[in-house]
């Protein structure tokens, strides 16, 4: 290999169509980016529990092993912090290492390696030393796994300077996120999650980059602005359906990445509907919601026509018992609510 | 069902020199020869100086919390020339307390006082120079110490990484991650534990159960071994064979480097307040700068007047190291931003004008301070 290679800037400016018949699922759209960037750079591994033998838990890795070889696709002990750390070693010496949490419930006891040294290294060596490394694995609720185990870590670990966090939606982004994400130099965190990894939609098979920092409007309207990320897009959409059957119309924007966050479509949306509702499916004290709430007041109070309101999760440990779950979670009909009470039809 | 013995082990302890400077001449073979152990107390000596002043400048207010090197130099100094002498192209990973061996490879000394002076360039390597920034949270480096190895060994290369770190860290779980994946992944990485008995005011009795620091490298599989961290033949010896372990077999090596702290923690820290002065005085007569003079003195290698003079060396590199410290220009406000990420985006573009502009100067401490170079 050589000593160093020079990382190409991703291509913004193809975006192939999102509608097409080529549908596979969310997992093999985050395989498909990973396979495309790891036959280009032979710098870029993926480290993880499972990863290699067992294809992975959630079988996003599947057959990687057999393109890949061991080499590049390394199943490692059961030691988060471990793992995490080594990744930062690697990175340090001028590898891509891409570092699977088999759920982002286990990063918290490498929390010391992924916050407080990969996104602080390129600070605390005067510029010098960057950290390029993905961070990747399910986030949220997966479905019963029970207080442990349902972190929405979005909110915690977005406070961090130095890094950046994107969370797809639908197979489309996953792929073309996760590409930019692989040619990004600081590291990326990429939250998964495991309800979304069997959705099925058009992926084109072609290479192309989604630029972070960039939201993507789902659904157009003039009455309310929906924002979210991730999963909680899909109840947003619901929602706006069901709302504009009542004569509501939504913008629901798709944050896509909230590190960087794109404030400016924010502003851009609520100049037109002068109200908000954020969902985001943390718990609301300091969340992401908290936070986009406070920079809309901070450069677009003047738009707002009503106090902003934010859907969620209740303020509590995530319930493991089926419906209380349910009942715990940011849903369309919760977000259908919020946004009649923006609009002051509640 | 039978009964057996499932697994036995031993910790081999080294000292060629001992603590009246008298060598032992079996064991020393192949090891440094006469002008490296001059090369190597002169190099001792400018370090215990640099330390001397370092703590000098804190006190008059120059230098933010040091934590002075004093009485633990021989075990860098005979690792870090293991490493230059046998692996140079190596990574070094420190924490705080093995200056010498950081100088030994290429690291400009005003650095450190960069570093301690609270200036982020401080930790700005030299190209070429395979060392990573001091890392100050406890134990968290060795694994970035096992992630070069492992690119090292990706890239094909015979690169070793060699980590320092004292017997404090070796109650966090991190480091026992780094010793369960360097010897899993098969990874040259050298481990050199500086057991120094105290990390800050708890005593190495409170930090383990063990009856050495050198054991907890065996349950990871590896060779470990125990030696004089006062003697720079022990040091330089057990790495050097670490070295050849870890290029040949890839395999990890721990090592318990027995040494004493004569200094404080750091520049905050009062050791007065909880160590016996017998025991801080009877390491002082284990002094390695003692030991390694009286074994030159022995052979007739050194004298009064070649201390004066390298005294007076000392004195002047040190010196103009001080000055090129405090003479580098104050960061700028630019660099905290500039720094974060690869690429300066979005709200922090806007902030680094805020600072440039709204907020510079209203607080005392900013005085003099620069908006961009």
């Amino acid at each position: 290999m050589p000593a160093t290679i020079e990382t190409p800037k991703p291509d913004f400016t193809h975006t192939p169509s999102r509608d097409g018949d080529r549908v596979i699922q969310f997992r093999e759209a985050l395989r498909e980016a990973l396979s495309e960037e790891m036959r280009k750079d032979p710098r870029i591994f993926l480290m993880g529990e499972e990863v290699a033998q067992y294809n992975g838990a959630y079988k996003v890795s599947q057959g990687m092993l057999d393109e890949f070889g061991p080499e590049r696709i390394i199943d490692t002990p059961i030691s988060e912090n471990g793992f995490a750390g080594l990744g930062i070693g690697a990175a340090m010496y001028g590898l891509r290492p891409v570092i699977e949490f088999m759920s982002w419930s286990f990063s918290l006891v490498a929390a010391d390696q992924i916050l407080n040294n990969a996104p602080k290294m390129l600070y605390m060596s005067g510029g010098q030393w960057g950290c390029p490394i993905v961070f990747r694995g399910n986030d949220g609720a997966g479905g019963q796994l029970g207080s442990t185990h349902s972190w929405c870590i979005e909110a915690l670990y977005s406070n961090v300077p130095g890094l950046k966090m994107a969370i797809p939606s639908c197979p489309y982004d996953a792929k073309g996120l996760l590409k930019t994400s692989l040619l990004d130099d600081d590291p990326v965190f990429f939250l998964e999650s495991e309800r979304m990894l069997g959705d099925k939609a058009h992926v084109p098979e072609e290479e192309y980059y989604i630029p972070f920092g960039k939201a993507a409007l789902r659904r157009e309207g003039s009455d309310c602005t929906v924002v979210s990320f991730g999963r909680p897009v899909h109840f947003c959409l619901d929602a706006a359906e069901e709302l504009a059957k009542e004569g509501m119309n939504c913008d629901v924007l798709d944050m896509r990445t909230v590190r960087p966050l794109d404030l400016d479509a924010i502003i851009e949306s609520i100049r037109k509907t002068n109200r908000i509702v954020v969902v985001d499916q943390s718990w609301p004290f300091a969340s992401v919601a908290s936070e986009v709430i406070t920079q809309v007041c901070e450069h677009g109070f003047d738009w707002l026509d009503a106090p902003p309101v934010r859907v969620n999760s209740d303020d509590v440990p995530t319930p493991y018992a089926k419906e209380l779950e349910a009942a715990y979670l940011p849903n369309a009909h919760k977000i259908a609510q919020a946004v009649r009470t923006a609009c002051g039809r509640a | 069902m039978p009964k057996k013995t499932a697994y036995t082990a031993k910790i081999e302890y080294l000292q060629i020199l001992d603590e009246n400077g008298k060598l032992d001449e079996r064991l020393a073979r192949g090891t440094l020869k006469d002008d490296e152990v001059i090369f190597l107390y002169e190099q001792m000596t400018i370090s215990r100086h640099y330390d001397e002043i370092a703590f000098k400048l804190q006190r008059s207010g120059r230098m933010g919390t040091y934590p002075q090197n004093k009485g633990q130099e021989a075990g860098p100094a005979g690792a870090g020339y293991a490493i230059r002498q046998h692996n140079p192209e190596a990574w070094l990973v420190p924490c705080y307390r093995e200056n010498l061996a950081l100088f030994l490879n290429g690291l400009p000394m005003e650095k450190i006082l960069l570093h301690w002076m609270g200036d982020e360039r401080g930790n700005q390597i030299p190209d070429g120079v395979n060392i990573l920034p001091i890392s100050i949270p406890i134990g968290t480096h060795p694994l970035h110490a096992a992630g070069l190895a492992w690119a090292g060994k990706y890239r094909g290369e015979d690169r070793v990484a060699i980590t320092f770190f004292g017997d404090g860290a070796t109650s966090e779980g991190d480091v026992h991650e780094a010793l369960n994946f360097a010897s899993a992944l098969k990874l040259p990485v050298i481990f050199f534990c500086q057991n120094n008995r105290w990390a800050i005011s708890v005593p190495s009795s409170i930090q383990t159960g063990s009856e050495t620091f050198a054991q907890k490298g065996l349950a990871y599989g590896m060779p470990c071994f125990q030696i004089d961290g006062n003697d720079i033949f022990a040091s330089y010896k057990v790495v050097k064979d670490a070295i050849n372990r870890a290029v040949k077999e890839n395999q990890p090596t721990f090592i318990e480097s027995l040494t004493y702290r004569l200094g404080d923690h750091t520049t905050a820290d009062d050791a007065r307040r909880y160590r016996d002065p017998e025991e801080v005085e009877a390491w002082v007569g284990r002094d390695p700068l003692i030991r390694t003079r009286k074994y030159l003195e022995s052979k007739d290698l050194w004298s009064e007047s070649k201390q004066k003079e390298l005294e007076a060396k000392a004195k002047e590199v040190v010196d103009a190291v001080v000055k090129k410290a405090e003479g580098i220009d104050k960061p700028t406000t630019d660099d905290i931003f500039d720094y974060t990420f690869a690429e300066l985006n979005g709200q922090l573009i806007e902030q680094k004008q805020t600072l440039r502009t709204s907020s510079l100067g209203t607080h005392p401490q900013q005085e003099g301070l620069q908006t961009h170079a």
